[in-house]
């Protein structure tokens, strides 16, 4: 049996107070400009009239905006760096949520009158 | 039989009140993460509820187009104000930047060599005000769209937006007295690497706001 302490949460050795595999700040910074860009990207594309007229306009936004989700909730909320306990604890309830949104946009929503299911 | 180590990020300090579990985690980290799954929910029921709604007003104001009132013959615009609110979710963006660095400050507080810039209530104060600015917005969002003629009880739109960005909202509030409270013991006693779970949670229900406000504002600003 090992008796070296051990950062349980982690598993890397035990470091003072420092996450070993978070970023610096500098690295928060650029994902903060990216997010800036990424927004004004957005933006910018719900003033092109040929572009909200055109198909790829709402996957596109759908897109966009789940890029930014993704950054910040890994990035800027550590869940890429932290245990999977964390992780399993917001992906599986975010999954739970998803799955229901999608039903019922078939059940109720405009997807549903497309489809025929609903007057 | 492994130690574990008091010192670790997710694991308990003793000192600081937490207690272990057989994970090995902080309890008040897994409960902090256990709420913002369960606020997943409730806000993706909140924008179901939007998007269900979404186009079935039988009268105006809508969101993207101009109504036209058969009974006055009052013209009504489009409602809402894509600069404002772009101005808006930069705003609230930012202050998740801000955050994050404040969470960054507070975890290099011992440390010799950090910048001046590295300041806990630098950067917690300036999350707040960012914060309190994103609530400003909303005040007058909301009250010009009063003014304008929508209001909860207008139509379906009316009901499902108020709704919505009112319990987002409401979620932004708390985050702000969240980080006064943190500036407040930082202002008192100074925050120092101890208590960077104390703020990793606040940083973690703010950023949480933060990306619902990304989805509303694609879903219910953006998307035509």
């Amino acid at each position: 049996m090992a008796h070296e302490p051990r950062n349980t949460a982690t598993g890397h050795a035990p470091d003072a107070h420092h996450h070993p595999h978070h970023p610096s700040a500098g690295t928060y910074v650029k994902v903060g400009l990216l997010l800036t860009v990424i927004t004004i990207i957005e933006v910018y594309a719900y003033y092109v009239p040929a572009w909200v007229a055109h198909w790829s306009f709402v996957p596109s936004l759908l897109i966009m905006s789940a890029v930014k989700f993704l950054i910040v909730v890994s990035v800027y909320m550590h869940l890429k760096y932290d245990h999977r306990l964390f992780r399993a604890l917001f992906v599986g309830p975010f999954v739970v949520a998803a799955l229901t949104l999608i039903g019922l946009m078939f059940l109720f929503g405009h997807l549903s009158i497309r489809l025929g299911l609903l007057a | 039989m492994a130690t574990v180590d008091t010192a670790a990020p997710n694991a308990a300090p003793a000192h600081t009140g937490g207690h272990y579990t057989t994970t090995g985690l902080d309890n008040r980290k897994i409960a902090i993460w256990a709420f913002i799954g369960s606020e997943c929910m409730l806000f993706t029921s909140l924008i179901s509820t939007y998007l269900i709604y979404k186009g079935r007003s039988l009268v105006g104001p809508f969101p993207h187009e101009q109504w036209t009132d058969p009974a006055t013959g009052k013209v009504f615009p489009a409602i809402l104000d894509i600069p404002v609110t772009s101005a808006s979710t930069f705003v609230l963006l930012m202050s998740s930047l801000a955050m994050v660095l404040a969470h960054d400050a507070v975890v290099n507080a011992d440390n010799p060599n950090r910048k001046s810039w590295q300041s806990s209530k630098l950067w917690l104060g300036m999350t707040a005000l960012l914060g309190a600015v994103f609530l400003g917005f909303q005040a007058y969002e909301f009250t010009s769209f009063v003014h304008e003629g929508l209001t909860i009880r207008t139509n379906l739109f009316g009901s499902s937006f108020f709704t919505l960005t009112g319990f987002h909202g409401a979620h932004v509030t708390a985050g702000v007295i969240w980080l006064l409270s943190l500036l407040a013991i930082d202002f008192k006693r100074g925050l120092t690497p101890r208590d960077e779970l104390a703020v990793d949670m606040a940083a973690l229900y703010w950023h949480f706001v933060d990306v619902v406000w990304i989805v509303i504002f694609t879903l219910v600003y953006l998307i035509q």
